[in-house]
């Protein structure tokens, strides 16, 4: 036993002194990124083909949190590089400090609404979108109009701005289209909630159990449905006024030891070979060209004719009150 | 009773237990405060968090009273039907609502309640139109009974089955009616343990989370602990975090001290060991209204886990079970829930001995009962420190020393072992004390004492409340998501993380297949707990 112990014990010591031979990229990221059908694996395994390294991927468990642990860690963090952030998280985390311009041409990148930055790139993007039932519901709407305005009976399942991303979308979205008749609207809409849940699964979970026809989710959930379960029963719903959307940002901290490696990553990040790996895995859209052709059933998801998307300065300003405007109308009498 | 030594050893075990607590629990709260952080400058007691407050105080308070107004004739029939068939295996499942992740539990009754439920598919046939809607304070309130009626449950029918077999005898030859008998005996006996079951249950329905926001219909429904998690998990604002918790520590601390004003008979039990029989309750109409209730508490436990059972088979789970992520996070997930029950066990019996202890000295001064009732409060008010500023405080601490994913398997099993401590001192407490009671006197006479006392006094009265209690603590452990969710990494997986990750990237059938073998380990866990029942006096004990 003693032997075995110890021979564990000389490889593991073995291996980790081979290992720091290497350069070692370590990448704090959300943990469905990492998650063994994410994209994490084929990620590391194609970069690492080109770069003489090994990547390190740590997952926590979503984007906001991963700006929390950066924010704990400050200067000491391990973190190279930080990915999984969105652009409303952006001018918090630039106000940290701890991260540096990344100083490369993001000519690659193309995503609507043209946001382009000198400390993040985008690596993929999703439109927010009501996502229904086909067999629950025949005339989803077509309008954030008419879903504010439907029949009460007609319920959907949205996530809480407080706790969640998705939640905070919708926020931007009815603030994006309504201005200042938001709290009427929210007022108006709050019949047709049949629960606010504290993040996407459970609301995810609660649509999936057939409990409720309409949930917030993204136009490409539907693609995961098809693609994955063969089935074309959940759709989502195209709205005239446009979809709010979310686009995933990379970048890199001024602590990082490796920053020729990590900028190395961040233009892999822009080339086909990351960007073919997104779709299926992440279920977003790619944020530049794809050397191979997206599956079929991508053709078919709504294509928003209009993205909407606020400045992130604005988006930090006043997220708190806007969150208390929405508890009011959400909550009052 | 004990000699000085054995007085020494308790009050050091006592110090000891209340020095890792406290530590652990301060040291978070600590390094949180020192956290430079830009504060949001939000003052603390504005209209919305008086709101949060109004509503977690009014839904705890309903919540409990709920729970215990109907766990009380459940246990009375329990109680009542030594023989009743299956009896065993309705209390062994009663354990189970605590082992799932409360997610898991609430898609179940929702299966059941919601809108396109069991009940409302049921009034459709009947020719009911408009369905019964649980959103709201309705469905928090019929989740926390799903939750508490069964713990309630459990510890009435053990404290009811403790009563001796004298009372029964002399009930039976004293003519007694069923109401004599719930005045004289059964409502003595409930109203000593009352005070506790309430404040445990108080607490766990003040400090729940999950269930309030997905059940709860939209914001009006918010407690306490969901803004203390938007604002560390969301807004990052450490110090807001901080004074929350203090506001939630603080209030809940003077509901439970006016819980405690409650009176309560302290007695002693002369308990002489005999098989206990029930003679009462004999009549027709007795069995039927213990049948019928009975029935109806089985069923609503029973239904939301048989559509997650239903639910479950619906996976592939061969494919499940042998894949390489599901076979690392069992054991990790056993690995955790067995230390970090062993821990709370230990914590327990080391408060409990010092309690006696303390009570044993003929002059105890004023400062060793203070350091008594420290010891009872500690052990019940850390339920109510938020996991997430636990785990916040010690990540930020541990962070200088290295990599905390790292660490981050030992904070899970402190603080699962912590949030367990409650219950396994709900357990031990009354078992421990009450063999004490029994063989103090005996054993210091004979002198016995040491691993012989340990062995041959001890170890075959105690085993089985020791092992209940670690099944109690495991299964807590085996359905936490909220402590491992602040460290998860992809080294570091339990059973419910993996669950929610599946959940979380639209694998719904993994999950549902996972959270179907969740509740058979909880299953396979109590019947650990609660084996070995019907070898002697406790023979219908299934506690």
């Amino acid at each position: 036993m003693r032997k075995i112990v110890l021979s564990i014990f000389l490889t593991s010591v073995l291996a980790s002194s081979a290992l720091s031979q290497e350069a070692k990229l370590t990448i704090y990221t959300y943990e469905s990124f990492t998650a063994e059908w994410g994209p994490g694996p084929k990620v590391k395994a194609a970069f690492e083909k080109t770069c003489n390294c090994t990547v390190n991927f740590v997952g926590v468990a979503d984007g906001v949190a991963l700006l929390s642990r950066l924010k704990l860690e400050g200067e000491t963090t391990q973190a190279d590089l930080a990915l999984g952030l969105d652009t409303n998280l952006a001018t918090e985390a630039k106000a940290t400090n701890l991260f540096e311009a990344h100083g490369l041409d993001t000519g690659p990148i193309t995503v609507p609404g043209g946001y382009s930055d000198d400390t993040f790139i985008p690596y993929d993007y999703g439109h927010f979108a009501i996502v229904y039932d086909t067999q629950a519901l025949e005339t989803p709407p077509t309008s954030l109009r008419e879903l504010v305005e439907g029949d009460p009976a007609v319920k959907i399942a949205i996530q809480d701005p407080r706790t969640s991303t998705p939640g905070l979308g919708l926020l931007l979205w009815m603030k994006s289209v309504y201005g200042d008749k938001a709290p009427e609207a929210w007022e108006k809409l709050r019949g047709r909630v049949l629960t606010v849940t504290p993040g996407w699964s459970e609301a995810y979970g609660l649509f999936t159990k057939g409990e409720v026809p309409m949930v917030l989710s993204y136009t490409t959930s539907p693609a995961y449905h098809m693609v994955e379960e063969g089935t074309d029963r959940y759709q989502a719903a195209a709205f005239s006024e446009g979809h709010y959307i979310q686009i995933e940002l990379a970048g890199l901290l001024k602590s990082s030891e490796n920053k020729d490696l990590a900028r190395q990553f961040l233009t892999f990040m822009m080339s086909p070979a990351f960007q073919n790996i997104i779709p299926t895995t992440n279920w977003m859209m790619p944020a530049a060209k794809m050397s191979e052709k997206l599956p079929e059933p991508f053709d078919r998801l709504v294509k928003p004719q209009k993205t909407l998307i606020m400045d992130p300065a604005e988006v930090a300003k006043n997220r708190q009150a806007w969150i208390d405007e929405w508890l009011a109308a959400m909550s009052g009498r | 009773m004990l000699t000085r030594a054995e007085h020494r050893r308790g009050i050091g075990l006592g110090i000891l237990a209340f020095a890792f607590v406290s530590l652990f629990v301060g040291l978070a709260v600590l390094a949180l405060l020192g956290f430079d952080a830009t504060p949001s400058h939000r003052s603390l007691f504005d209209a919305y968090t008086w709101k949060v407050l109004q509503f977690t105080l009014m839904q705890a308070n309903l919540s409990t009273l709920l729970s215990i107004a109907l766990a009380i004739p459940v246990a009375l029939a329990l109680a009542r039907r030594p023989e009743f068939p299956g009896r065993l295996w309705i209390l062994r499942l009663m354990a189970l609502p605590m082992g799932l992740p409360v997610l898991v539990a609430a898609l179940g009754l929702i299966t059941i309640w919601g809108r396109q439920g069991l009940l409302n598919g049921l009034l459709l046939n009947l020719g009911l139109a408009e369905p019964v809607s649980i959103y709201g304070l309705g469905g928090i309130l019929l989740a926390h009974v799903f939750f508490n009626l069964p713990l309630a449950c459990r510890l009435m029918v053990a404290t009811l089955d403790r009563l001796p077999g004298e009372y029964w005898l002399l009930a039976t030859g004293l003519g007694m009616k069923p109401w004599s008998i719930w005045r004289f005996i059964e409502w003595p006996a409930l109203a000593r343990i009352l005070p506790g079951i309430a404040g445990l249950i108080f607490m766990l329905c003040a400090t729940s989370f999950t269930l309030v926001l997905v059940l709860g219909g939209g914001p009006a429904a918010t407690t306490l602990e969901v803004a203390i998690y938007q604002s560390l998990r969301f807004d990052f604002d450490p110090p807001r975090a901080i004074a929350l918790s203090v506001m939630q520590i603080t209030l809940t601390a003077i509901v439970l001290g006016l819980l405690s004003l409650l009176p309560s008979t302290d007695q002693t039990l002369p308990a002489s060991g005999r098989r206990v029989q029930r003679f009462d309750g004999q009549t027709w109409s007795r069995r039927l209204w213990d049948g019928t209730v009975i029935g109806c508490a089985t069923l609503f436990i029973l239904l939301p886990l048989f559509s997650i059972l239903a639910a479950g088979l619906q996976a592939d789970l061969p494919r499940l079970v042998m894949s390489p992520a599901f076979l690392e996070a069992a054991s990790t997930s056993a690995a955790i829930a067995l230390s970090s029950g062993v821990v709370s066990v230990m914590i327990a019996i080391a408060i409990i001995s010092a309690r006696i202890a303390i009570g044993d000295q003929k002059q105890s001064g004023k400062t060793a009962r203070m350091f008594s009732t420290v010891l009872a409060a500690t052990s019940s008010l850390v339920l109510l420190v938020p996991p997430v500023v636990l785990g916040t405080g010690w990540f930020f601490l541990l962070r200088p020393w290295g990599d905390v994913t790292r660490m981050a398997p030992y904070l899970v099993v402190a603080i699962n072992a912590l949030m367990a401590l409650p219950f396994v001192m709900r357990v031990l407490e009354p078992a421990i004390g009450e063999h004490w009671r029994r063989t103090a006197r005996l054993t210091a006479s004979l002198g016995i004492g040491g691993i012989a006392k340990l062995l041959r006094i001890d170890r075959p009265v105690l085993l089985r409340p020791v092992l209940l209690a670690l099944s109690f603590a495991m299964a807590l452990s085996l359905g936490d998501l909220g402590a491992v969710a602040l460290f998860g990494s992809n080294d570091f997986v339990t059973l419910p993380w993996l669950l929610y990750r599946r959940l979380s990237s639209y694998r719904t059938a993994d999950a549902d297949g996972l959270a179907l073998i969740l509740g058979i380990v909880c299953l396979a866990l109590t019947f650990i707990g609660t084996s070995g029942i019907g070898t002697d006096r406790s023979k219908h004990a299934g506690r």
